[in-house]
């Protein structure tokens, strides 16, 4: 095995991905020009408002060389019962299995390219992103090799998820992972991605995913994250629901030593339906910056935005959401809640909840709190014999775990929790 | 400007010409000193020079200058409207060079029967403990209350304030609100002019409020008062502005800066009804700094102006100090009201609530933007915000934009928004009871501001309910 040098990620253009369609070949080239053109993020963007610019240095982060992925210690822990299962090491396929209802395409995406290339091409990337990640989006984009495509044909319900797992490893590997799901008519799949690291080492993860929810579809895409303390993570959320579909996008983030998540949802027909729901629990120096948006184009549709914080040591939060309801979009009910449970006296919790109505006959409404546990509440615990450190998780535990109950499936409800439990363990 | 007018309908025109009629109205130019149109450095000498003023405050003033210069617009976060003024198409002083009179006979006939319109002397004699009338740069009445006077009370422009009582003023004056703090700050800082210096001495309580009312009378005027008001220990004083200017042609600047100091256990209330015509940018910049144990108000309308910029704030200073903005915000065809509050929490055990209502009626737009910091090693810090937005018409607009950064577990913050319109039963309730349908909406909207109308001074608030019933005529349909 020859050792050759790979160049840090933004030092030089990528090679097309190969085997890839021309389309796809010129997508990555013009993202690679865009990458170039388009500004870092400065202390002047608000959609970088409390954010940590200069976690963006990428210098040095470069893809991993595939051949190595073989030796790269997998350890998973996801659902006992799934439809499929994928892991990705370092952006290289390692492990596949699936059982899935005829007409279902759940294919790697390099090979989904080469098998269903005007399909992907329908789907791919016809989001904006505008939430301030446009430069890293491009960037992914270019050095796009792998990831998942999704489709689920007309009136077929896939009953169990579907897992994907990316696995990081190591000193400065930086991974594009890309997840694309596609639900037609009356369709239904549930996916998973897994963020994980092997090993101690940094790794640089800048994740994209698309979901696109036809007529009257269900999709549900959860995104857990869990990589090692040296490591950093974008993801970027896309979702787009057509007439009465029903569109759930959650984020878990127990792991990196900051994340950034952006996530659009885009209520485009009639009845269509998003939920946005996000569990987050970071301590010590962990940062964590979310930026979500609501963009209602359509009347008579609905948004419900849940997300929740819990800090421990010295941990950050930043937490920007807008409502937008277009001109016309009327009969629109959208909310949006942000709460932050602040358990130590050194973390910081930031919100900026934010509307922008253009329509009337709409029900909007946003809240933000933070608060620490109250002395009431701990009482009430301690007058029935539990002890005041016990008390204390027990209620931090319940106030994530009402986002999870909201996941409508009790298996990865139970799985989410236990991740919960989890980084609870690693804390007392 | 012209393009958003057209839109309107001809019964909101009229309502809205109803409403304008007792402020639009102008007499000819009499200016004995004119900085000329633009502003560079011989702008600010002529100014400084015109006003005999020390050399450190011209000095304050060129600072201001390079640094109004060197800041760009904040076009990243508010609205492209602002690229829209022309600096050099503004006059930044103009006045007769009269110092202002004490009494109100002496005041130049057009300057008396502009006020007298307006009702204010009739006011002073009613219920007010002193009033200062500025007309474009500087005041043409300012009087206060022999026996206030007595007692300590200083209630003067800023130029008598900085020359006559520099060792009250100056420790505190640009200290509230730095000259950097915003472009328009220091747009301020450079050119101001007029405005109220106030001081209070300890243990004063005035019972009647002190008001100041602010008139441009000159087109492509740009009017920056400069207000400061101190409140020694334990006192306690509510201040009131107004201001109109008439409808001209062409846009017109109004840039304040108003810093207010509440020393320990002092309590300022600040009332302002903005009702300048729609072609006026008021691009206002205001903050209270408040110390142990005191109060710092902010009574906030805003009904008229093209843009308002405008966010109040407090900075908590001393423990147990608390401040507050109530804000109500019409914004009708062609305003965008941008209003909202910062509250700075500094120190331990401090509480600020905001509450703000906004209504927009047509093609209106209003925006809340919030800030609230609490930041490390404080404990027992309290915020409460509450902002609801009513729409009237499917064209209106409005955004939210709060921010809120709490650090350490001690605290407890709170923020929430909604939107809303008038419901068809609500209306309709009302209709069936034989109210009209404008009278049922007008009805509806002024329930909506009802318990923050409450806040203002009884004569404030029955006004007001009359200028929202006359911004949201013939707003149905």
């Amino acid at each position: 095995m020859t050792i050759t040098e790979i160049p840090s990620i933004s030092a030089e253009q990528p090679a097309t991905l190969a085997g890839a369609p021309q389309w796809f070949a010129d997508v990555q080239s013009a993202a690679w020009q865009t990458f170039l053109d388009t500004p870092t993020p400065s202390r002047r963007d608000e959609t970088w408002r409390f954010g940590d610019l200069k976690q963006l240095d990428f210098d040095g982060y470069a893809p991993a060389a595939f051949a190595d992925s073989n030796d790269i210690d997998i350890q998973i822990s996801g659902l006992d019962n799934t439809s499929a299962q994928f892991i990705f090491a370092n952006d290289d396929l390692v492990h596949a299995e699936a059982d899935l209802p005829n007409g279902v395409i759940c294919l790697p995406l390099a090979d989904a390219l080469q098998q269903h290339p005007e399909l992907v091409q329908k789907h791919f990337q016809q989001g904006s992103t505008k939430l301030g990640s446009a430069k890293f989006a491009a960037l992914h984009t270019a050095h796009l090799s792998n990831g998942l495509f999704v489709y689920v044909p007309k009136n077929i319900e896939v009953e169990l998820p579907i897992e994907v797992y990316h696995i990081v490893s190591g000193d400065q590997t930086a991974s594009f992972p890309h997840t694309l799901v596609v639900t037609e008519d009356n369709a239904k799949v549930s996916v998973i991605d897994y963020f994980k690291s092997s090993g101690e080492e940094a790794g640089l993860v800048i994740a994209m995913n698309e979901l696109h929810a036809g007529t009257g579809s269900q999709l549900s895409y959860s995104a857990i994250q869990d990589l090692n303390l040296a490591s950093k993570i974008i993801q970027i959320n896309h979702t787009t629901s057509e007439r009465d579909a029903n569109a759930k996008a959650f984020t878990l983030n127990v792991g990196a030593a900051w994340a950034r998540n952006e996530s659009l949802s885009k209520l485009s027909g009639s009845g269509a339906n998003s939920d946005m729901l996000s569990i987050n629990i970071p301590a010590g120096e962990q940062r964590y910056d979310q930026r979500t948006f609501q963009d209602h184009e359509a009347p008579h549709t609905n948004s419900d935005l849940l997300y929740k914080n819990t800090l421990f040591g010295k941990a950050k939060t930043v937490f920007s959401g807008l409502i937008a309801v277009a001109d016309g979009a009327h009969y629109t009910d959208a909310y949006q809640t942000c709460r932050n449970l602040l358990m130590d006296d050194t973390t910081e919790a930031n919100s900026m909840p934010g509307l922008q109505i253009n329509a009337d006959q709409v029900k909007c409404s946003h809240g933000s709190t933070a608060a620490a546990i109250s002395d009431e509440e701990i009482f009430y615990l301690q007058a029935r014999g539990i002890r005041p450190r016990q008390a204390r998780q027990l209620i931090a535990r319940g106030f994530s775990v009402e986002v999870a109950e909201r996941l409508g499936n009790e298996a990865l409800e139970n799985l989410v929790i236990e991740y919960v439990d989890t980084k609870f363990e690693t804390l007392s | 400007m012209s393009d958003d007018t057209n839109v309107i309908d001809q019964e909101t025109q009229d309502a809205i010409a109803i409403d304008r009629a007792k402020g639009d109205f102008r007499f000819p130019e009499n200016h004995k000193f004119d900085a000329g149109y633009g502003l560079n450095e011989d702008t600010i000498k002529y100014i400084s020079n015109v006003k005999k003023e020390k050399d450190w405050i011209l000095e304050f003033r060129l600072k201001a200058l390079d640094v109004f210069e060197s800041k760009a617009m904040p076009t990243n976060w508010a609205t492209e409207d602002l690229n829209n003024i022309d600096f050099d198409a503004i006059r930044y002083y103009l006045s007769d060079g009269e110092r202002p009179k004490r009494s109100w006979d002496d005041v130049p006939d057009d300057i008396k029967e502009t006020f007298e319109r307006l009702g204010i002397p009739e006011q002073e004699r009613a219920f007010l403990a002193g009033v200062e009338a500025q007309f474009d740069s500087e005041a043409a009445y300012s009087n206060v209350k022999e026996d206030l006077e007595k007692q300590g009370v200083i209630f003067v422009n800023s130029t008598e304030g900085l020359r006559e009582h520099e060792e009250i003023f100056r420790p505190y004056f640009g200290k509230v609100i730095p000259t950097g703090d915003n472009k328009f700050s220091a747009l301020n800082s450079a050119v101001f002019s007029g405005g109220s210096f106030i001081y209070i001495p300890k243990g004063l309580k005035l019972k009647q409020p002190l008001q100041a009312y602010f008139r441009i009378n000159s087109e492509n005027f740009g009017q920056f008062e400069r207000t400061l008001i101190i409140a020694d220990e334990g006192s306690e004083v509510m201040y009131m502005e107004g201001c109109t200017a008439p409808q001209f042609e062409t846009s017109t600047l109004h840039s304040a800066v108003v810093e207010l100091v509440a020393l320990k256990g002092a309590k300022i209330q600040y009332v302002t009804v903005q009702n300048w015509s729609s072609n006026v940018f008021n691009l206002v910049t205001k903050r209270g700094m408040a110390h142990e144990d005191a109060e710092i108000r902010w009574i906030d309308c805003n009904i008229g102006s093209r843009l308002t910029m405008k966010y109040p704030g407090v900075v908590m200073k001393g423990e147990g100090a608390r401040g507050e903005v109530i804000s109500i915000a019409l914004a009708n065809n062609g305003q965008h009201q941008d209003t909202g509050a910062k509250m700075i929490h500094a120190a331990d055990n401090t509480t600020s609530n905001v509450v703000s209502k906004s209504i927009s009626v047509g093609e209106g737009v209003s925006t809340y933007r919030g800030q609230v910091h609490i930041p490390k090693h404080l404990k027992g810090c309290k915020n409460n915000t509450e902002c609801d937005a009513l729409l009237i018409n499917s064209n209106s607009r409005t955004d939210t934009y709060p921010a809120i950064t709490v650090r350490g577990n001690q605290h407890v913050t709170q923020h929430e928004a909604s939107v809303s319109q008038v419901s068809e039963e609500m209306l309709f309730y009302m209709q069936q009871r034989g109210i009209s349908e404008g009278a049922a909406m007008s009805l509806a909207v002024n329930g909506f501001v009802n318990d923050l109308v409450r806040e203002f001074p009884m004569e404030y608030s029955v006004e007001l309910k009359r200028l929202i019933d006359l911004e949201m005529e013939g707003s149905v349909g």
